[in-house]
């Protein structure tokens, strides 16, 4: 079965068309990465998937259903960090417990508190349960927002630039996480990043898209000069797939 | 004061008032959390524009305001679903329009002044039985509306990501905006236009400064407006001054010292 099934999705907001005749298939327990230079609909692409927007033209598929009869606890959604309200109170215990209610709770009770700490637990992020929103880092963030996903134990998981704020080490737990978590679970994933490197190393395959499908395929397919050049014009990244293997080698 | 309790009209401008502080101190929790501060203000201009439709009808003017308000609600959150613009810009706009409209009604009544003043600045002493019922209406509905409050506190912290969760996040602003435009309305005869959106805002906003946790806002911003409308109601009596003006002090007072832990805190660390 097809994690998701795009096919000649268009998208118009107001004027502007954000997303243009794309298709693609994402079978079930792959990894792929979303890369684009800003403005290119990458988040977009993700709120058509969790039903936030509706195509103007096309049809989309999520776990073999229309985006929106998808079962709300089959999808793990992160959202950018940036757009948290810090100014709310809160402790991260409660957010994580949203993953699981689809609700904010009044009272904890101990099964949420068991249940949010095995989350934070996984993503090592135990220490912070108590800690308040506000207080948190943008990768402390990132992580909570990873608990609250993963605590629903979701089919898909869709992820809107996760690394950002994260440091190199917590970087490499985060990445090796969500890899463990997919082998064992057989989850899809969809990651919109910017870097280039983590999609050629994480990646099943990779999708291009600066409002239209670039190139999607295996990292070194998909990355490919000619599809940076596509996708970015003539202020294209300096590194290509070979120059960032080159520079692994290194 | 107890002696006053015993005083009929003392009697239900207690329950009057503790009512509409219940309502508008729950509503305002959302209100301050989102930002809405200016919208208590808007509702209240709105209610104005509804009084005073219902003078110039010869109606009982809440009967009037209620849809006026209601509509004008509705309005402001249809516009801002269907533009860019400010929430801020739309709550202006229909404020402005509904006082405009409501001075144009006063205007075509020659005997106007005096009922409208009492709209104006709030009346509490002369709530009458049937207001009591009528707001005891509306804090049941809000009774019944309560097991919806942790969806809506779950929109409040993060609109896109409750909507990705299925939850009607937009049914729940018209709603919302349906139940805030009623108790505007019922409180309009209690506190008066001029100050009720100090009833939304300031015993919620007191309330945040202290809580770490929106349900304990929740229950701090009841607390803090129940209690300043006994105490204002107490020290109006006693001083013989406006009841609705001495309870929005009170409730700046509570404020005010609600301000000095986080400033003591921040203060202490500096140090």
């Amino acid at each position: 079965m097809h994690a998701v099934h795009v096919h000649q999705l268009s998208l118009f907001l107001g004027e502007s068309e954000a997303l243009a005749d794309i298709s693609c298939c994402i079978q079930e327990g792959e990894f792929v990465a979303v890369l684009g230079p800003n403005g290119a609909g990458k988040s977009t692409f993700l709120k058509v998937l969790l039903g936030l927007l509706e195509p103007s033209r096309g049809s989309v598929r999520v776990l073999d259903r229309p985006p929106r009869q998808v079962e709300p606890q089959w999808i793990g959604y992160v959202p950018q960090a940036k757009t948290l309200d810090r100014g709310f109170p809160a402790i991260a215990t409660e957010l994580v417990v949203t993953g699981l209610h689809r609700s904010w709770v009044r009272r904890l009770r101990d099964s949420d508190r068991e249940a949010a700490l095995a989350a934070l637990t996984l993503v090592g992020a135990a220490h912070l349960a108590e800690r308040p929103l506000g207080s948190l880092s943008g990768g402390e963030l990132q992580r909570i927002y990873l608990a609250r996903a993963l605590a629903r134990k979701p089919r898909l998981i869709l992820l809107d630039e996760p690394a950002t704020g994260i440091d190199a080490v917590g970087e490499t737990d985060f990445y090796r996480l969500l890899d463990h978590y997919r082998l064992a679970n057989k989850a899809t994933i969809l990651m919109v990043t910017h870097d280039w490197e983590v999609a050629s190393h994480h990646a099943c395959r990779v999708m291009v898209l600066n409002h239209r499908l670039i190139g999607f395929g295996e990292p070194g397919e998909a990355m490919c000069e000619e599809c940076l050049r596509n996708a970015y014009g003539p202020n294209k990244p300096s590194a290509g797939i070979a120059d960032l293997r080159e520079r692994r080698r290194a | 004061m107890l002696d006053a309790l015993t005083l009929p009209f003392m009697q239900r401008a207690l329950v009057a008032g503790l009512m509409v502080a219940f309502l508008a101190s729950y509503y305002g929790v959302f209100v301050v959390q989102r930002g809405l501060g200016f919208l208590g203000n808007g509702l209240a201009h709105a209610a104005f524009g509804g009084v005073a439709l219902g003078l110039l009808l010869n109606q009982e003017p809440l009967w009037i305001a209620v849809p006026f308000t209601v509509l004008v609600s509705v309005a402001i959150i249809w516009v801002r679903h269907r533009t860019t613009l400010a929430t801020d810009t739309v709550i202006g706009v229909f404020f402005a329009v509904s006082m405009a409209a409501g001075i144009i009604f006063l205007s075509l009544k020659k005997d106007y002044t005096a009922d409208a003043f009492s709209y104006l600045f709030g009346s509490i002493l002369a709530i009458t039985t049937t207001d009591l019922w009528v707001t005891g209406g509306v804090v049941v509905l809000a009774l019944l509306v309560q097991p919806l409050w942790g969806r809506w506190a779950y929109a409040t912290f993060d609109r896109e990501l409750a909507l990705s969760d299925r939850v009607p996040v937009i049914f729940d602003e018209y709603l919302l905006a349906v139940l805030m435009a009623v108790t505007v309305v019922v409180a309009v005869k209690v506190v008066g236009i001029v100050l009720i959106s100090a009833f939304l805002v300031i015993p919620a906003a007191a309330a945040r400064m202290l809580a770490g946790r929106f349900a304990t806002m929740t229950r701090l911003s009841v607390l803090f407006g129940m209690t300043s409308t006994c105490a204002g109601l107490a020290v109006s009596y006693w001083l013989d001054l406006p009841s609705g003006a001495v309870i929005v002090l009170i409730q700046a007072a509570i404020f005010l010292l609600a301000l000095l832990p986080p400033l003591l805190s921040k203060l202490s660390h500096r140090a």
